[in-house]
Order: structure tokens, then C-alpha cells, then sequence
């Protein structure tokens, strides 16, 4: 028989692709079941409105349909979509809009018909009598006095202003050289997931059992909030998470149309479904980022930073869903980044604004929070004509002080800055490059070298450090079936991270066994015990600790019934090319299939023991992780056009221990894409009056990879001491590094002229303005 | 994102096609690479009644040479356009713009009749189509006529096209021996159109001076035009560096430069005349006495 490899560590491609790329998997929309009916949505064209009527008679006569509801059909059924994150004004949120609505996209109706265009048709004959009303869309205008105001109940537009002063602050200003004043916009996104959501929901009356199938990344939760949403017991549902085409955060929440279309099932006994179309995600889903931050930071002639204060105006969109108010509070915690800066004090207000509701996007806060961070070194550099690689080392956290505790409180696990650093300057020459750009300036060249040097927060715990309902810790089941073959169930949903390949090499080394002989199963909450989810880069540090707690306790197991078989204790054993073999002399071994047999057919029971091979871990993390890096980027700006042209990209990431080295670097590049595209390409545009401009794809720009730049990657590996693998995640690394790094080059190259600052995204327009108006200057 | 019902004709020949139009008149849309129907259609901003798809005539799917001219059928997709050995070998710039277009998946989608057609003011093709002042040929119920690149786009959106008429080709010279051409456009980011796409062809006489320059412009105004202020001002010079670019200055003169969230006017002006004098540069370069 072929020997079995090990797999941790090595570049194994994934499990999950060759059903994906083939078109074997199984989305939301390739669910279909007997009898089931397409729902269609009818969206406020208004961004805010007062809804006089809504009348539905000559849409309910349309040919082909069943249903047609509006907002007062519903408000009964459905409870509020939740937020679980504090904030001092909570609105009610409907499903579909009640009395008013209050961002373009909002849902106001809905069609249910034999297919979708059927009920497209009848929405169409849907007439809606609104009173538009004054929007506002910008959170600084929303604040003020005189502001539209969104929810009357309230009388502002704030929903919570949180204010954390800080006595070191007021030391450090007083020991300042001097005080750095800047304001910096992390602008408006859409996560924009390859697979929009949707929904299929199944009521089954007989049983009184509702199976919903979502593209999310919470089933667990989904279902605990559908259940509340529905007043329906929890073991009275299923949610299935299928294959989920990404989700970068859109899809850690819990919208109006999962408990709608539940709730339309049940109110019709057929299944029905609702694919959101390209349009509607953009719409409808929650954006990410949207902060404008005003910065003091105090520093010393040496370039010392003393202190980071911070007031935030967040925008919260037009209602908050499920993690809203949360997001802001990892900026503000996380922008003193890797350094040691004693003092830190912020202000954050949040405002309703008349836009679809901010929430988790790839990174959430975190890469605001290194924007701040990351910039902050550079304008300090910058104001002392110091070199932002020096900046940073004199300021770093020192490798010595971990586990280290930063100004806002935050216990640091690991970390070796200076090595990412110096790694990322050696791969491009930094003094050669330096002296390269000195000569192309001299030649009326444009070129640019930004640094960003990034720690985030992943796998984060305990669960006190979460808002309610929202935990910190993750699930694991593992089954060792009859025939040796092993299952495993996870509490994590992966939606691209790849875990079925991840976890499959990890359970595989651990018992001997080989890769296939491991399947994943995930996402399902009728067979997976309760679980978390995926986001916040959390699934391996956490899921894959809780299944090797599981495999651990397997292990146990399996060792003392071979132990009784071997006459050896089970201290001495080990697993090796599916057998259990003695740790001394791996040739004195018996089957691993001989032993799993022992414990299923149980014809010799031990005592104390029972039969079959399955174990559950819960695991429940002390802290969080935090992985980091450094990001180099060196850019060439086009003075004619403003075109920024990318030389070089290089990343050092250290995201703790390596499981599987190829998914890491798709995590990077991936994340990295994303970062760019921040820095240099998207942004959702609202005008004035609260219209989406960048509606559709034709202009909202998501980049292709044209426009993107060739990456070189390497690593460090800094284990964290808080897992037993010694992980700390890796899906959100890339977009929290690149961003700041980008935008840090490009303002790099615009030294010479003078430019300090141009907002994201960093347009051709917008730098072609800031050198013909430095020319004139 | 769902369209209203319609009606779906295939029409076999170019005959059948213009029956069909005549016969649903307004109720009528063709269908082709439908790259710019289908958005339509599925936003519910258009809800004809019938399509009539023209994709597979044969006859309007053939790049051929006709009494010394090359005629593209309107149904020929930017792919092959971009690798026709004929259109590569005697009308470059077309070629090169064509490659140009979109991405991959366009390119293998959309025709150049459907583009010329819909007329959108940042499309690609109309830049190089009045450089190469190319004829497009309508047909319709009253039978067949020509109409020359320059007063073919008439405004936004507008053609010369009348209702019940088809696009059915459209048919160029071969460029003139030595001479040089280049397509460069910038793209809007997001949809890949041209924010401003310029295609400039030149020749150069025996003292090495520019002769029949010709510039298109495209994505700048509401329609593509020709520079016809930088052609005359590169004429009967040489092609060196000042004389380009005093050339190409002119590129947006008498324009009302369009403004987006991508671009405002001014930018877009601006893109104008930087591309035009690149785009020279590279035709001057690749032009042989």
C-alpha cells in the first residue's frame, strides 16, 4: 500500500474546487423543490419618503400569482430585524417598509408567483404613493441641527455617541514637540460577493418544521434570530447554509428577506425561493467602512508617537443590522496599531444616514483602524523628514514585551514587527530602491514607496468580548465511522476559506489517515451541533482548535482500546499509515480498522468505556490573535493622467503556524485585491438626494486583474501561544495591509510637489488635481 | 432584473429580418451580441414586445473583400474582428481597436454592427470607425444605402439609422501603404468603455511629413467625432515631439466634454489631448515612408 503522506504544511490544493469549477455545487438558487414559488422584491426608488399608500389589488390579479404583501401585512408576523451590537437608539426595522421608507433599495413589497418574472409583472402594477422627504447622506451633515431626521421616535440622527478620554492623553499632548492634526476618510464599500444572497424556504405543516436555506455565513445564528423573528421554536427550524459563493462579511447577518421568505412559505405551505438579483446586493446589502476620523497625534522630534486621539463620525446607514454599531469600536481600539504609543483616547458618533446599513466587510474596523495607523506613521515621517521605515522601528512594539497590552487595553499574543519589517525591505532592496527613486525624480519621474506595517485581531474571544448573542468560541464533532473513514462536523461555515481541505490535513495527520479519508461537512443545523460561524478570520484559530479538542479525545480512545489489544499503555502509542503502532517501534502496530471495529461492535466492552467513536469539543478562547505584516508597494504615477502603475508589490505576513501554505496565499492575494481596490478603485457613490450612482457593476469598480499588480509574498511565523496549533488567521490580513501601503506609495511619489493627502479611492482625477494644483501652487 | 414578455424571432436572412421590423414596428427590437439590449431589458427600461435576434445570418457574420473593400458584417463579434487575418493585415487600427473592447467575455459576445448601432458616446469602435472613415450600410423595406462614418452619429445615442432599417455592414479602405495607426483609450474603471478612447491613423510623405492624418475621438462628447483641429495642424508637419503635441492640443476644441462620478469634464478634456498626442506618437512611430 502507498505510503501516506503527512499534509500539514504542505501545498495541497483544494478539496472544494473541482465542484465548484465544474459546476457540481449547490447554491441557494440550485436548490428546487416540488411545488416552489419565486419571490420578487419591489425597492424604494426614494431614499426617504413618506408612504401614503400602498396599493396592491391590480398586482394581486396579475396572471401567475399567489401573493403580493406590503409592509402592514407583515409587521405582525415578523418581529424586528435584530441588531445585538449596543447602541443607545435601536429603530424598529421592519421587513418590508412601514409609513415610510428610508434608503433607495429598501424593500416595500413583495410578489410571490410560479417564477420570477411573473412576479416582476405584478410588481410592476404595485402603486406606491409616496411623499418624498428631504435625504441626507452625508453622517457629518446628519448630526448637525436641522438635519432630516430619520427616525422621528428618536428626534437625531445619532444612534450612539461614545466618548473614551483618557488621562495619558492630556500627558502626552502636554509632552509633545508637537501635534499633528489630519482627517482621513475610510469611504463607503460594497463587498460585492460573487454569489449574491438568497433564500429557500420550506414550511412543512404536518410537521411544523421550517427548513430555510440562506447564503450566510451564521447558520446557527441565523436560525436562533429567525426563531425569535418568527416566534417559532429553534428546534422547529433548519437552516442550511449551501454552497456560499463569498460573503467578505455580508453575509455575518441577518436580513428582512430570510425571515420573509420563511415567513411566506409558512404562510403559503409551498416552498418558495428569492435569488437577489446584481442590482439589489448593491442596494440591499450592507456596505462596509464609511468612518471619517479626525486625528491629534502628539509626537517627539525623534519621531516618537506619544499618543493617538481620534474623533469618529461613523456612518451607520438608514437602520442597524445585526453587528452595525460594533464595527466602529475595533477602529478606534486598533489604531494605535503595532506600535507602542502610550496614550489613546476617541470619540465615536454614529449617525443615521439615508443609506443601506453599514456592517462587517472584510476586515470590519480593522483596516480603518490601520488606515489611521498606517498613515499616522507616514505624516509624521513626512512632518520630520524622517524615513517612514525608521519611523515605524523606533515606534514598533518591541518582540520583548509580548504578551504585550496596548494603550486601549488590548492584549497583544505575539509578535515580532521588526523581522516582517526588515524581511519585506530586504525582498525590495529598500536602499537601492530609495536611491532608485532619488534618480527617477531628478529625471521628472513619479515614484512612489509606501510601507504599511498592519496587526489585526482574529478569533476573537472570549465570548464576554462579543455582544450579546454573538460568541467567541467554536464548535467541533468528529466521527470515526464504522468503516474507518472519519467525519467531521463543524461548527465554522466556510464560504471559500477552504476548511474542508484545512481541517481534512489536520484530522488526517493526527489519526494516520489519509486526506480522503476525512470529509467535511458544514453549515446544516440538523446535523452540525451548534456552532459560531465564519468571519473575522476565526475558523482555523477557533473551529480547528475545537476539532483537534474532538480528535484529541478520539485519539484517547482509540489508544486505550489498542492499548488493551496491544498489551502496551497508551501513553506509548501513535498513529502512523492508518494503523496504531507503538511509539518506539512503528512496526508493532495493528489496523487502525481493527480497533474502530473493537469499539463499534463491542464484543470485548471495556469497562467504563462506551461504544462507537464520536466526539464533541466546544472550544472557548482566552484572548484574541493577532497577526501581522508588512506590506511594500512601489508605484509610478502618470503626472499626465493621474494613472498609478504598480513596480512592485510585496507582502510579508505572519499569520502565527501554516497549515496549508497555498489557501494562505489565496487568502492573501485575495485580500490584497480587495485592499487595492479601497486605496485605488471602489466606492459607493450616493448623490445629494440619496440616489445610488454606482448602482450597477458598469460603475461601481471592482478591480479586474488587469488592474492589479504581480505579488511577492513571504512570510514569518510568530506561533500564538492562545491555540494549540499555533494559528491566527489569515482572511483578512491582505485587505487590512495593502490599503494604507497603497495609498502610502502614491502620496510617497507625490512628495516632491508637496501633496499630504488625497482621499480614497485615489482616482486618476483626484491625482491629476493634486499635481496641477501643486504646479500652480 | 426580470424582463417583461416578449416575443423571440430568429430571422434567417437580412429579408426576413427587415419583414419583421416592418411588420412590429415600434414593437420591435433586433437582438444581436445583445450587450446592450439585455441590461435593458432586464431593468425593464425597454419592453419590446418582439425580438428579432440577427445574430445568425450568416451573411452578416462574414469580414470580406469586395471590390477593393473590406466589409465587416454587422453581426462580426469584436473577437473576431481583433483576429481576422484580413482586418489585421489591411485595416489595423479597426484590429486594434477591437482588442480594445470590454474583456474577454464581450469581445466574444458583442458585434460591431450592435455597437455602431447603439451608439453609446464612450463605445470603442465609433473612435476607429470614422479614423478609418468606414461607410455603414443600412437596409431596410425602401432597399439599401449607405452612410459615411461622419454623418452616421448623429447625437447621443442617435444614428442615422431609420425606423425599419438594419445596420447591416460596415466597409472600410484598406489603410493606405506605410501608414501608421494606433487605438489607446482609458478606461473607466468599473465598465471598461472608454472614458476617452482616441484612434489616430497618419501617413507619412517622402520628406517624411504627416499627410491624411485622421483622428478619431471617443467617451469625450456626446458623440465620437473627428479632431478635425489636430489633423490639420499635424498636416504637412513632421512628426516630432512639439509639433504632436501642439497638434494634439487641440483635441477637445468645440467639445462639450461629458462629466460622471469616473470623470468630470475638465479630466475628461484633458484625457483628450494627452491620448490624442500618444496615440499620434505611436502612429507617427509605427508610419513608414
Amino acid at each position: 500500500m502507498a505510503v501516506i503522506p503527512k499534509f500539514v504544511g504542505e501545498r495541497i490544493k483544494r478539496r472544494e474546487d473541482p465542484r465548484l469549477i465544474q459546476g457540481q455545487a449547490t447554491y441557494a438558487d440550485d436548490v428546487r423543490l416540488t411545488g416552489m414559488l419565486t419571490a420578487v422584491i419591489l425597492r424604494s426608488p426614494h431614499a426617504h419618503a413618506k408612504i401614503n399608500s400602498v396599493d396592491l389589488t391590480a398586482a394581486r390579479k396579475a396572471p401567475g400569482v399567489v401573493c403580493v404583501l406590503a409592509g402592514e401585512d407583515v409587521r405582525d408576523s415578523i418581529a424586528t430585524l435584530p441588531c445585538v451590537a449596543p447602541a443607545e437608539r435601536i429603530p424598529f426595522h421592519p421587513t418590508l417598509a412601514v409609513g415610510k421608507v428610508r434608503y433607495v433599495g429598501e424593500p416595500v413589497a413583495v410578489a410571490v408567483a410560479a417564477d420570477a418574472y411573473r412576479a416582476q409583472d405584478a410588481l410592476d402594477l404595485v402603486e406606491v404613493d409616496y411623499d418624498p422627504l428631504d435625504a441626507v447622506v452625508d453622517p457629518e451633515k446628519a448630526i448637525v441641527d436641522g438635519a432630516p431626521i430619520l427616525h422621528e421616535e428618536f428626534g437625531t440622527n445619532v444612534a450612539l455617541n461614545m466618548s473614551v478620554p483618557s488621562p495619558a492623553m492630556d500627558e502626552a499632548m502636554r509632552n509633545a514637540d508637537k501635534v499633528v492634526r489630519f482627517r482621513i476618510v475610510n469611504q463607503r464599500l460594497a463587498p460585492i460577493p460573487m454569489e449574491p444572497r438568497g433564500v429557500v424556504a420550506q414550511w412543512n405543516p404536518g410537521q411544523r418544521h421550517l427548513t430555510v436555506w440562506s447564503s450566510t455565513q451564521i447558520p446557527h445564528m441565523l436560525r436562533s434570530r429567525l426563531a425569535e423573528m418568527l416566534k417559532l421554536g429553534e428546534n422547529r427550524i433548519r437552516v442550511i447554509a449551501p454552497e456560499v459563493g463569498g460573503g467578505f462579511g455580508c453575509k455575518l447577518n441577518v436580513y428582512g428577506e430570510e425571515a420573509l421568505v420563511a415567513h411566506l412559505s409558512m404562510r403559503l405551505g409551498r416552498p418558495v425561493k428569492w435569488i437577489e438579483r446584481r442590482r439589489e446586493n448593491i442596494a440591499g446589502t450592507t456596505h462596509g467602512r464609511d468612518q471619517i476620523t479626525y486625528l491629534e497625534v502628539p509626537i517627539k522630534n525623534d519621531g516618537t508617537v506619544l499618543g493617538i486621539k481620534g474623533r469618529f463620525i461613523c456612518d451607520m446607514g438608514a437602520y442597524l443590522q445585526l453587528l452595525t454599531p460594533a464595527v466602529p469600536g475595533f477602529s478606534a481600539l486598533m489604531m494605535t496599531g503595532c506600535y507602542k504609543i502610550p496614550a489613546i483616547s476617541f470619540e465615536q458618533v454614529m449617525a443615521f444616514t439615508n443609506k443601506i446599513a453599514t456592517d462587517a466587510y472584510r476586515g470590519a474596523g480593522r483596516p480603518e483602524a490601520c488606515y489611521i495607523a498606517e498613515r499616522v506613521m507616514d505624516v509624521v515621517a513626512g512632518e520630520l523628514g524622517l524615513d517612514p521605515a525608521e519611523v515605524r522601528r523606533r515606534n514598533f512594539i518591541p518582540k520583548s514585551a509580548f504578551p504585550a497590552t496596548t494603550a486601549a487595553g488590548l492584549v497583544y499574543d505575539s509578535g515580532d514587527y521588526e523581522q516582517a519589517l526588515d524581511k519585506a525591505l530586504a525582498m525590495v532592496d529598500y536602499k537601492t530602491l530609495r536611491a532608485e527613486q532619488d534618480a527617477a525624480r531628478k529625471q521628472g519621474r513619479y515614484i512612489g514607496i509606501g510601507l504599511a506595517s498592519y496587526v489585526e485581531i482574529c478569533g476573537i474571544g472570549p465570548s464576554a468580548m462579543l455582544p450579546p448573542k454573538v460568541q467567541g468560541w467554536e464548535s467541533a464533532t468528529v466521527r470515526v465511522e464504522p468503516d474507518s473513514r472519519v467525519t467531521v462536523l463543524t461548527g465554522v461555515s466556510p464560504h471559500g476559506q477552504g476548511q474542508e481541505t484545512t481541517f481534512a490535513q489536520l484530522v488526517a495527520d493526527a489519526l494516520g489517515i489519509d486526506i480522503d479519508d476525512v470529509s467535511v461537512i458544514h453549515g446544516d443545523t440538523a446535523i452540525v451541533q451548534y456552532g459560531v460561524g465564519t468571519f473575522g478570520s476565526r475558523a482555523t484559530a477557533l473551529g480547528g482548535t475545537a476539532l483537534m479538542m474532538a480528535v484529541g479525545k478520539l485519539q484517547e480512545k482509540l489508544k486505550k482500546i489498542a492499548s488493551t489489544m496491544m498489551e502496551a499503555p497508551p501513553d506509548q502509542l501513535v498513529f502512523n499509515q492508518r494503523t496504531i503502532a507503538l511509539a518506539s517501534d512503528i512496526s508493532k502496530s495493528i489496523p487502525l480498522q481493527q480497533v474502530v471495529t473493537a469499539a463499534y461492535d463491542f464484543k470485548q466492552p471495556i469497562p467504563g468505556m462506551e461504544p462507537g467513536l464520536d466526539a464533541t469539543s466546544f472550544f472557548e478562547p482566552t484572548g484574541c490573535t493577532f497577526p501581522f505584516g508588512t506590506h511594500v508597494a512601489v508605484v509610478e504615477i502618470d503626472p499626465e493622467t493621474g494613472v498609478v502603475k504598480f513596480l512592485r508589490y510585496v507582502a510579508v505576513d505572519d499569520c502565527g503556524k501554516i497549515i496549508s501554505p497555498l489557501l494562505v496565499e489565496g487568502q492573501i492575494h485575495g485580500g490584497i485585491a480587495q485592499g487595492i481596490a479601497q486605496a485605488l478603485y471602489e466606492e459607493v457613490v450616493y448623490d445629494e438626494s440619496g440616489q445610488l450612482v454606482t448602482a450597477t457593476l458598469m460603475d461601481y469598480a471592482v478591480p479586474r486583474a488587469e488592474m492589479l499588480p504581480h505579488y511577492e509574498l513571504a512570510s514569518t511565523v510568530t506561533p500564538s501561544p492562545l491555540n494549540p496549533l499555533g494559528v491566527k488567521g489569515v482572511g483578512e490580513a491582505g485587505t487590512i495591509g495593502s490599503t494604507p501601503c497603497v495609498v502610502n506609495a502614491v502620496l510617497d511619489a507625490l512628495r516632491p510637489l508637496g501633496v499630504k493627502q488625497i482621499d480614497m479611492p485615489l482616482k486618476p482625477e483626484k491625482i491629476w488635481r493634486a499635481i496641477k494644483a501643486a504646479h500652480k501652487g | 432584473m426580470y424582463p417583461s414578455e416578449f416575443e423571440y424571432h430568429r430571422a434567417a436572412s437580412i429579408k426576413e429580418a427587415i419583414g419583421l421590423i416592418q411588420r412590429y414596428g415600434e414593437d420591435a427590437k433586433l437582438l444581436s451580441g445583445g450587450h446592450s439590449l439585455l441590461p435593458i431589458l432586464k431593468m425593464r427600461l425597454a419592453q419590446p414586445r418582439h425580438l428579432v435576434d440577427i445574430a445568425r445570418i450568416a451573411e452578416l457574420g462574414q469580414v470580406t473583400e469586395q471590390g477593393g473593400r473590406i466589409v465587416v458584417g454587422a453581426a462580426a463579434r469584436h473577437h473576431q474582428v481583433h483576429t481576422s487575418e484580413l482586418i489585421r493585415s489591411k485595416l489595423g487600427l479597426l484590429a486594434e481597436c477591437a482588442g480594445n473592447i470590454g474583456d474577454v467575455q464581450v469581445r466574444n459576445r458583442g458585434t460591431i454592427g450592435g455597437s455602431l448601432a447603439h451608439s453609446d458616446p464612450a463605445a470603442d469602435y465609433p473612435a476607429a470607425v470614422l479614423a478609418l472613415e468606414g461607410e455603414v450600410r443600412l437596409e431596410g423595406p425602401a432597399g439599401a444605402r449607405s452612410v459615411k462614418a461622419s454623418d452616421f452619429f448623429v447625437d447621443l445615442m442617435t444614428t442615422a439609422i431609420q425606423p425599419g432599417e438594419i445596420l447591416t455592414a460596415v466597409s472600410f479602405a484598406p489603410l493606405p501603404a506605410g501608414a501608421g495607426y494606433a487605438y489607446l483609450k482609458h478606461r473607466q474603471p468599473a465598465s471598461g468603455f472608454a472614458m476617452v478612447g482616441v484612434a489616430a491613423l497618419l501617413t507619412l510623405d517622402q520628406g517624411g511629413k504627416c499627410q491624411g492624418a485622421r483622428v478619431g475621438i471617443t467617451g469625450l462628447g456626446a458623440k465620437a467625432f473627428r479632431a478635425a483641429a489636430v489633423e490639420s495642424a499635424i498636416n504637412g508637419k513632421a512628426p516630432d515631439g512639439k509639433a504632436l503635441a501642439d497638434a494634439a492640443a487641440h483635441a477637445a476644441d468645440g467639445v462639450d466634454p461629458l462629466g460622471d462620478i469616473h470623470a468630470s469634464p475638465d479630466f475628461r478634456a484633458e484625457l483628450a489631448r494627452v491620448y490624442t498626442r500618444r496615440a499620434l506618437e505611436a502612429a507617427a512611430a509605427r508610419a513608414r515612408r
